[in-house]
């Protein structure tokens, strides 16, 4: 239960897909926090590298001024902390097994494709993209199916897992050279639904923001 | 069969697998262990788990779980009734997920890298980063232990079954390259804590022998090598 005088900030970095789980799962548990912008690419805050002195990295959940790092890590922190609202994880262990294992497979098989499709060149760049769409496929039949969410009937883990990734859908599309909606339909679908949800919308930047910065991010290591 | 309709998917010599076994014995609960071959993927494994097509998998009830640190999670929460394999409070969980991921994502693919080597620069150079690696999950060791045997207290935990299935090949890479991974004089908690889990309940019969994974090693190394040059 959330009390009076809780502390709750999170180091984030508007872009960051991973971020965005933190802020959706905040605001489904309706958790007041401070953001604290840490630019991914400066140099890294006094604060950062105490929080999260083994990786260094964004996203990190600071509650009570005890720091949380990793973002999945954080999003069942966040669960489990605030339980008496909206659960994330469902009560059921092999249901939980199952919402574990498609998160965990939306960290191992998306990520290193997706940034293919916009940091790298050439033939790397088409195997990033193949792998990436094959990748997505997988998620849409297995895990999504006919369902309006990947936690069945209400939004979950997996979908606060994926959300971030939805964001970033322009911008693998635009540099990668493929449609998102031609490809995948039903993730497509299932984005535009979450972004019904008041907690999604107002914790998702602008697509176009994010195709933006990757594009001065390419102009600046030579790759547009 | 075993009376839970329990079955583990694995092989004797997997890290990976001993993992569930470790957390099954804690719970007290039977399982039929069946054996993949290394060469071949058998028709369950493939159909239990199309997306990897690895072991462990468990099958509970018919119903498959991957993923070995997902499998330990479940068997926790669905034997919930047992020792608990997780810590109560929220803070301490997500310490104890973060180590095991660490193990998992950056400690784990520098040990293979020790364990595929070959010669003596390609040993020494794999053999620093995975020491590195040691000196850090020692500090881990100090905070997450409070002054007792394991990382999960005084009895054996999610961080410990984590990183404790590894202990078998470590002492096999150790004879084989003439190398020393658990260092008394660097590493002298983990070094104590390596003995403690092995000879816990839990683990001895599920730990192998240092010789008989050795012989299992010369004819599975090959095809590690393989795997992870692709």
């Amino acid at each position: 239960m959330e009390k009076e005088n809780d502390e709750v900030i999170l180091l984030d970095y508007w872009p960051s897909m991973y971020g965005m789980r933190l802020r959706v799962a905040l605001a489904e548990k309706e958790v007041k926090y401070e953001f604290k912008e840490e630019v991914v690419g400066g140099v890294k805050s006094p604060l950062l590298l105490k929080m999260n002195p083994i990786h260094k990295k964004i996203p990190v959940l600071i509650h009570n001024g005890k720091p949380i790092c990793e973002s999945l890590i954080a999003v069942e922190y966040i669960d489990e902390v605030w339980k008496d609202k909206s659960p994330l994880l469902p009560s059921d262990p092999y249901q939980r097994a199952q919402a574990r294992f498609w998160a965990d497979y939306i960290d191992k098989k998306l990520y290193a494709p997706g940034r293919k499709t916009w940091d790298a060149k050439g033939e790397e760049k088409e195997e990033g993209k193949k792998e990436l769409i094959k990748s997505l496929k997988v998620l849409e039949l297995e895990a999504l199916g006919d369902r309006p969410y990947f936690g069945g009937e209400s939004f979950g883990f997996v979908d606060i897992a994926f959300i971030g990734f939805y964001s970033w859908f322009y911008t693998f599309e635009t540099f990668g050279n493929f449609s998102m909606e031609a490809e995948c339909p039903k993730l497509v679908a299932w984005g535009t639904r979450c972004l019904q949800k008041e907690s999604v919308s107002k914790s998702l930047p602008d697509p176009y923001k994010i195709y933006e910065i990757i594009l001065t991010y390419r102009k600046h290591f030579g790759l547009e | 069969m075993a009376e839970n309709d329990v079955k583990l998917l694995g092989s004797w010599p997997s890290t990976f697998v001993m993992r569930p076994r470790i957390a099954l014995n804690i719970k007290s609960v039977d399982y039929d262990f069946l054996e993949e071959q290394i060469a071949s993927k058998g028709e369950l494994l493939l159909k239990s788990n199309p997306v990897y097509k690895k072991i462990p998998v468990l099958i509970h009830y018919g119903k498959p779980i991957c993923e070995s640190l997902i499998i330990v999670q479940y068997i926790d929460e669905y034997w919930s009734s047992g020792p608990s394999i997780f810590p109560s409070d929220p803070c301490d969980r997500a310490i104890a997920r973060f180590w095991a991921c660490y193990i998992d994502d950056k400690w784990f693919p520098l040990l293979r890298r020790l364990v595929v080597a070959q010669g003596d620069d390609a040993i020494k150079a794999a053999l620093y980063p995975v020491v590195e690696g040691l000196v850090l999950l020692e500090d881990a060791f100090k905070n997450c232990s409070k002054g007792n045997k394991f990382f999960g207290g005084d009895k054996i935990g999610y961080v410990d079954i984590a990183l404790g299935c590894f202990l078998g090949w470590m002492s096999v890479t150790e004879k084989m390259n003439n190398i020393k991974l658990l260092d008394e004089a660097k590493i002298p908690r983990l070094y104590k804590w390596a003995g403690d889990f092995c000879a816990d309940s839990a683990v001895k019969d599920v730990m192998p022998e240092t010789d008989k994974l050795a012989e299992a090693a010369k004819a599975l190394l090959p095809k590690i090598r393989a795997d992870a040059s692709s």
